[in-house]
C-alpha cells in the first residue's frame, strides 16, 4: 500500500493535500471538517492588515455547459479578526496535531509589522509560515500582495525579515503576474527562503455582462481586476513550477515546493509532484465541489503509485524534470506523422477542417453531395508524406486514440537547433539556410 | 419526490383532453444548451444530407449554444418554413438522428427537439424572417395547402409571385392539419405556419375545389404556371361484406374528428379493430385508446417483419395498450345493422411479391371471430383519379395513381403544370418533410423557368467565359 506521507522541510502531514489559503481555510471550523475528510493540511487563509470586503466576489468561465474552468475572485485576505484567527489555529492545531497547519500572513510592509505578526502567530504552535506576496488585488494597490512579490528586491528584503524571527520553516508563495518566475524565486531564496510555493492568483478581468455593460463580476455596476483561478490555470502554473524547479539557484538550496494553480484531481496532483512538487494546494476544486474530494485524491494517487510500483512519494516527486528541455535543445530530425485508424472513426472531418483550414492541408476528402446516401461518406486520409506532424487533427478528433501521431524515419540528423547553430552559424541567413534543409532533408510543404 | 424526467409527457389521465396534449415535452433552455453543446459540428455533416431539406443542422445547433437562438430559428426556416411541424413530426431516427455520427459512439445528437426549441423561440417571440419579394408581375396558382403547397407558395411569395393557393377545406395546412394526431402536433402549429405563408402575401382561397367550384383549364389559361399539390384521397373500401354497416369508419375521418372536434363529443366503441399495418394504423389505435376504449387490436396481415409502421410507433401502440394481431386477413364485417364483429381468416406468408415483401396466403379454414363495436380501416389512401383524368388533358401523365414528374424539377409533362407532394410519392416515404422539399423545388423550377424570360437579359457568365 502506497505511503502518502509528506515531508515538507520539516513540515509533516500524513499526505501531500493540502487546502490552499483561501475560503475554504477561512476557519477553525472548516479546517477541522477538511482534517476529518482526510486532508493532509491547511495553509490558513491569509491573516494580517485589515480589510473590509466587498460583494459580488466571484465570476466564473464556464465551458459548453461544464461550469467554472476558472474562478475569478476580489476576496482580499481574512477580514476576520487576527486574534480570533489565531485562537482557531491554536485549537485547530491541539486536535490535530499530526496535520500540518500553515499561517499565511501578510502584512504592511515594515520591518515591525512582519515580524510581529510571525512571533504572535508562532504561538499557536502551528507548523509553518506561508508569505503571501501574491494577491493581485486589492492588497497590491495598498503596497502589499503582489506589490511585493513582484518586485524582486521586495520579495527578497521581506524573506529576511520574516526568516530571522521565525522558528518554524517561512514558505513564500509566488505570485504569477510577473514575466520572468525565476526572479521572485531567486528573491525569495536569496532571502532566505527554506521553501516556495507557486501559484497565487492571475490578474483578470472574466467578462463584460452584454446586457448591462458591467464588468463581471460586478459590484454594484463597476468592477475590478481580479484573481484567476481554476483548472484554466494549471498549465501556467505546471509551467513555472517546473521552471522555477529546474533554475539552478533554486536547486542550490534544495528548497521544497508546494504545488498549486488548478488542481482538481489526483491525475493533476501527480502532474505537479512529477515536476517537482512536494505537497500540493488546492482552493478552487474545493470551492466548487467541497471537501469530499479528499477522498478520491488520496485513493487515485495511491492506487496509481501501487500500480507503478511507488512506495512513497519522494519515488517520484520530480521525475518528470528531466523531460523539461528547451526549444533550442529538441531533436529536429524526430518526425511524427498522424494515422487515422479508421475502424474508431466516426467521420465527423473535424480532423480534415482543422488540417485544410488551419494547418498543412494534407488530409483529403472528397465534398458532400447532398443527395448522396448520408451514410456512404469519406474517409479522411491523410498524405503522409505532406503531414508536418504539428497534431492538430490528433487535438481537435473526438474519438480516443482515433488519430495518434506515429514516429516515422526522417532521414534527417538528430541534431539541435543549439548545435547546428554552434556547428552552422551562417543557417542565421535565409540562402544558407535552404541549402541546409536541402542537404538535411528538411521538406517545408 | 421529484418526478423521473423523461422526453415524454404522462398524459393527463384524469381529462380527455389531457390525453390529447402534445406527448413530446419541449427542452428547457438548460436542456437545449447541454445537447447543442454536445454537437461535434461536423465538417460535410451527413445530417445535413439525410434531411430531405437540407436544413444546415450543425449551424443552427451552434447559434443555440451561442445563445443565437433567433438566428438558429432563421438558419431552419431558410430551408424548411413548416420547421414548426417537421420539428415534431419527423421520424428523426430513419432521417437526421439516424445520420448523426455520434450514433456510433454513443448516443445521436437530438437533433428533432433541438429544432423544436429553436422555432418554439420564434414562435413565442413573434419572430418575423421574410418579407414578399418586389412584385415580379407573375402569379402561380397552387392547388392544395398542404405542406407542399405552402412550402411552394411561400417560397415563391419570398421571390415575388403573386401567389394564390385554393384548397377544397376550411383550412389549410393539408393532413398536418387534419390528419397528425394532435399529440404529436396541436393544430395551433399547423395553422400558424399557414398565417405566416399568409403574411408572405400568398392568397388563400379556401372551399375551392379544384374540378368543381373552378376548373384545372382556368388556371393553366389564367396563371403563368400552376402547381398540383393535392395529396391523396380517403381510405379505400376493404371490398369485403358488410364494410357498409354502422361502426365502419374510415380511419383518417377518425383521426381529423381529434383534430378540429371538441373531444367530449366524439364518439369511438369500447371493442375497438383497426385493419392495416402502417403508421396511420397505428395513429387510429392509440387515438382510440385515449379515447377511453378499453380494448384495441390492430389487425394486419402480415408480419411483423413486413409492417411499414415504424418500430418505435408499434413500441408506442404496444406501450398504450394496443394489441397487434398480425397473419389476420379481415373477411366480413359482420353485425344485425351495426357492427358486431370481424370475421377473420388466418394467414401465412408465401414469396416475396414485387414490392419485396412475402405475400400473404389464406389458409383454409382458418376463420374466426372478433367481436367488436367498432372496426376502423387504415390501409393507405385512394388516389386523386378524377383530378389525374383532367390533368391528362394536359398532358400531364400519371403513373398508378400518382403524376409524373421529374424529380430535379419536379415539372410534368406539360412545362406549365408542376406537381409536389404525395401525389407524386410513387415510391418512398409520403412524410411531411418530403412534401415540403418537393414544394421548394418546384418554386426553383417555377421561378428559373419564368425569371430569366421576364428580365429577358443573359445569365452573368463567370470571368473568363464567352
Ligand atoms: C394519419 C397520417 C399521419 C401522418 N403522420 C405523419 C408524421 O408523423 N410525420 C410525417 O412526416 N408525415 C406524416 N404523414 C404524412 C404527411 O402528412 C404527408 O406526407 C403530407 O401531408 C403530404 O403533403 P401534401 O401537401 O402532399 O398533401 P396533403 O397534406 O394531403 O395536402 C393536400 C391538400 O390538397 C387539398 N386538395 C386536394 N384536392 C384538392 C382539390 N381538387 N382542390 C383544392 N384542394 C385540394 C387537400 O384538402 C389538402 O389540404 C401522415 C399522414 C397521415 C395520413
Ligand atoms: C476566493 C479566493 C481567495 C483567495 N484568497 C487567498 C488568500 O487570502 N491568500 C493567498 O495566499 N491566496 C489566496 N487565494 C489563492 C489560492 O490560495 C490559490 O493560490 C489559487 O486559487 C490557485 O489555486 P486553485 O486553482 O486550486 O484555486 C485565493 C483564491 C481564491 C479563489
Ligand atoms: S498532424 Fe497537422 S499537418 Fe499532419 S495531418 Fe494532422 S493537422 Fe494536418
Amino acid at each position: 500500500m502506497a505511503d502518502l506521507k509528506t515531508n515538507f522541510c520539516g513540515i509533516r502531514s500524513p499526505n501531500p493535500f493540502w487546502l490552499a489559503s483561501a475560503p475554504p481555510s477561512n476557519s477553525g471550523y472548516q479546517v477541522q471538517k477538511a482534517f476529518e475528510q482526510g486532508w493532509g493540511g491547511a495553509v490558513w487563509k491569509t491573516i494580517g492588515a485589515p480589510v473590509l470586503n466587498v460583494s459580488n466576489r466571484y465570476a466564473t468561465i464556464d465551458y459548453k455547459g461544464t461550469k467554472i474552468i476558472g474562478l475569478n475572485n476580489v476576496e482580499l485576505i481574512s477580514d476576520r479578526p487576527v486574534e480570533v484567527n489565531l485562537k482557531e489555529m491554536k485549537e485547530v492545531k491541539r486536535n490535530f496535531p499530526n496535520h500540518a497547519v500553515i499561517a499565511s500572513i501578510m502584512v504592511e510592509s515594515t520591518k515591525e509589522a512582519w515580524q510581529e505578526i510571525i512571533k504572535r502567530t508562532e504561538d499557536t504552535g502551528i507548523d509553518g509560515f506561508e508569505l503571501n506576496f501574491g494577491c493581485p488585488h486589492g492588497m497590491s494597490e495598498r503596497g502589499m500582495g503582489s506589490a511585493m512579490g513582484q518586485v524582486p528586491d521586495y520579495t527578497c528584503m521581506v524573506t529576511e525579515w520574516a526568516v530571522s524571527v521565525a522558528t518554524k520553516p517561512v514558505i513564500v508563495k509566488l505570485t504569477p503576474n510577473i514575466t520572468d518566475i525565476t526572479l521572485p524565486a531567486r528573491a525569495a531564496v536569496k532571502g532566505g527562503a527554506p521553501a516556495l510555493s507557486l501559484i497565487n492568483t492571475l490578474n483578470s478581468i472574466m467578462g463584460v455582462d452584454l446586457n448591462t455593460f458591467d464588468i463581471k463580476p460586478s459590484v454594484g455596476g463597476k468592477g475590478s481586476h481580479g484573481g484567476y483561478a481554476g483548472p484554466a490555470v494549471k498549465p501556467i502554473a505546471l509551467h513555472m513550477l517546473s521552471a522555477i524547479a529546474l533554475d539552478e539557484e533554486v536547486r542550490k538550496r534544495t528548497v521544497p515546493i508546494s504545488g498549486i494553480g488548478g488542481i482538481e484531481t489526483w491525475q493533476d496532483a501527480v502532474e505537479f509532484m512529477l515536476l517537482g512538487a512536494t505537497s500540493v494546494q488546492i482552493c478552487t476544486a474545493v470551492m466548487h465541489y467541497g471537501f469530499r474530494i479528499i477522498e478520491d485524491l488520496i485513493d487515485g494517487m495511491s492506487n496509481w503509485m501501487d500500480e507503478r510500483g511507488f512506495k512513497t512519494i519522494e519515488d517520484f516527486i520530480g521525475k518528470s524534470l528531466p523531460k523539461v528541455s528547451s526549444f533550442g535543445d529538441l531533436d529536429l530530425g524526430f518526425q511524427s506523422v498522424a494515422r487515422i485508424d479508421h475502424n474508431k472513426c466516426i467521420q465527423c472531418n473535424l480532423c480534415f477542417i482543422a488540417c485544410n483550414d488551419a494547418a498543412h492541408q494534407c488530409i483529403d476528402l472528397t465534398t458532400m453531395k447532398l443527395n448522396g446516401n448520408p451514410m456512404e461518406r469519406p474517409l479522411p486520409v491523410v498524405r503522409e508524406n505532406d503531414c508536418v506532424g504539428c497534431a492538430l487533427c490528433s487535438a481537435v478528433c473526438p474519438v480516443p486514440d482515433c488519430i495518434t501521431m506515429v514516429e516515422v524515419e526522417s532521414n534527417r540528423p538528430h541534431t539541435t537547433w543549439n548545435q547546428l547553430i554552434s556547428e552552422k552559424p551562417e543557417v542565421l541567413a535565409w540562402d544558407a539556410m535552404n541549402e541546409y534543409r536541402k542537404k538535411a532533408n528538411f521538406h517545408i510543404h | 419526490m421529484k418526478p423521473e424526467k423523461t422526453t415524454r409527457q404522462q398524459a393527463d389521465e384524469s381529462s380527455i383532453e389531457g390525453r390529447f396534449k402534445e406527448l413530446n415535452l419541449p427542452f428547457n433552455d438548460r436542456e437545449a444548451l447541454l445537447e447543442s453543446n454536445r454537437c461535434l459540428y461536423c465538417y460535410d455533416a451527413p445530417c445535413i444530407v439525410a434531411c430531405p431539406t437540407h436544413i444546415d443542422i450543425p449551424t443552427f445547433i451552434r447559434k443555440i449554444s451561442s445563445g443565437n437562438v433567433k438566428g438558429s430559428a432563421k438558419t431552419i426556416l431558410e430551408s424548411n418554413l413548416l420547421g414548426a411541424t417537421c420539428s415534431r413530426v419527423c421520424p428523426v431516427q430513419e432521417l437526421c438522428e439516424g445520420a448523426c455520427v455520434l450514433n456510433e459512439d454513443h448516443k445521436p445528437i437530438n437533433i428533432g427537439r433541438l429544432q423544436r426549441h429553436a422555432m418554439d423561440f420564434a414562435d413565442k417571440n413573434k419572430l418575423n424572417f421574410f418579407q414578399r419579394g418586389n412584385p415580379n408581375g407573375l402569379r402561380v396558382a397552387i392547388v392544395g395547402a398542404g405542406p407542399a403547397g405552402l412550402s411552394c407558395a411561400g417560397e415563391l411569395a419570398k421571390l415575388g409571385f403573386e401567389v394564390i393557393c385554393f384548397e377544397k377545406r376550411p383550412l389549410s395546412g393539408g393532413l398536418d392539419t387534419y390528419g397528425i394526431v394532435v399529440f404529436r402536433e396541436p393544430v395551433e402549429i399547423s395553422l400558424k405556419e399557414v398565417q405566416m405563408i399568409e403574411e408572405l402575401g400568398v392568397d388563400m382561397r379556401n372551399g375551392v375545389e379544384i374540378g368543381k367550384d373552378l376548373l384545372l383549364s382556368d388556371l393553366v389559361e389564367d396563371y403563368d404556371a400552376v402547381l398540383i399539390s393535392i395529396g391523396l384521397g380517403k381510405v379505400p373500401n376493404l371490398s369485403i361484406a358488410g364494410e357498409d354497416k354502422e361502426g365502419v369508419f374510415d380511419g383518417l375521418e377518425f383521426i381529423e374528428q381529434t383534430k378540429v372536434k371538441d373531444l367530449k363529443t366524439i364518439k369511438c366503441g369500447s371493442k375497438v379493430v383497426v385493419i392495416g399495418g402502417g403508421n396511420t394504423a397505428i395513429d387510429c389505435a392509440t387515438i382510440a385508446r385515449r379515447l377511453g376504449a378499453p380494448d384495441v387490436t390492430i389487425v394486419y396481415r402480415r408480419s411483423q417483419f413486413e409492417m411499414p409502421a415504424y418500430e418505435f410507433e408499434c413500441e408506442f401502440a404496444l406501450k398504450e395498450g394496443v394489441r397487434i394481431q398480425f397473419l389476420t386477413n379481415p373477411v366480413e364485417v359482420e353485425g344485425k345493422d351495426k357492427v358486431e364483429k370481424l370475421k377473420c381468416a388466418r394467414v401465412e406468408l408465401g414469396p416475396p411479391d414485387l414490392s419485396g415483401r412475402r405475400t400473404p396466403r389464406v389458409i383454409a379454414d382458418s376463420l374466426f371471430d372478433i367481436p367488436c363495436d367498432m372496426v376502423i380501416k387504415a390501409i393507405g389512401q385512394e388516389k386523386p383519379y378524377d383530378l389525374l383524368s383532367e390533368l391528362k388533358k394536359f398532358g400531364v401523365q400519371e403513373q398508378n395513381g400518382y403524376i409524373v414528374v421529374d424529380p430535379k424539377t419536379n415539372g410534368t409533362s406539360n412545362p406549365k403544370i408542376f406537381a409536389a407532394g404525395d401525389c407524386i410519392r410513387h415510391k418512398g416515404e409520403a412524410l411531411t418533410v418530403v412534401a415540403v422539399q418537393d414544394g421548394k423545388i418546384a418554386a426553383a423550377s417555377i421561378a428559373k423557368m419564368l425569371l430569366p424570360s421576364k428580365t429577358n437579359g443573359k445569365k452573368t457568365q463567370p470571368p473568363g467565359t464567352r
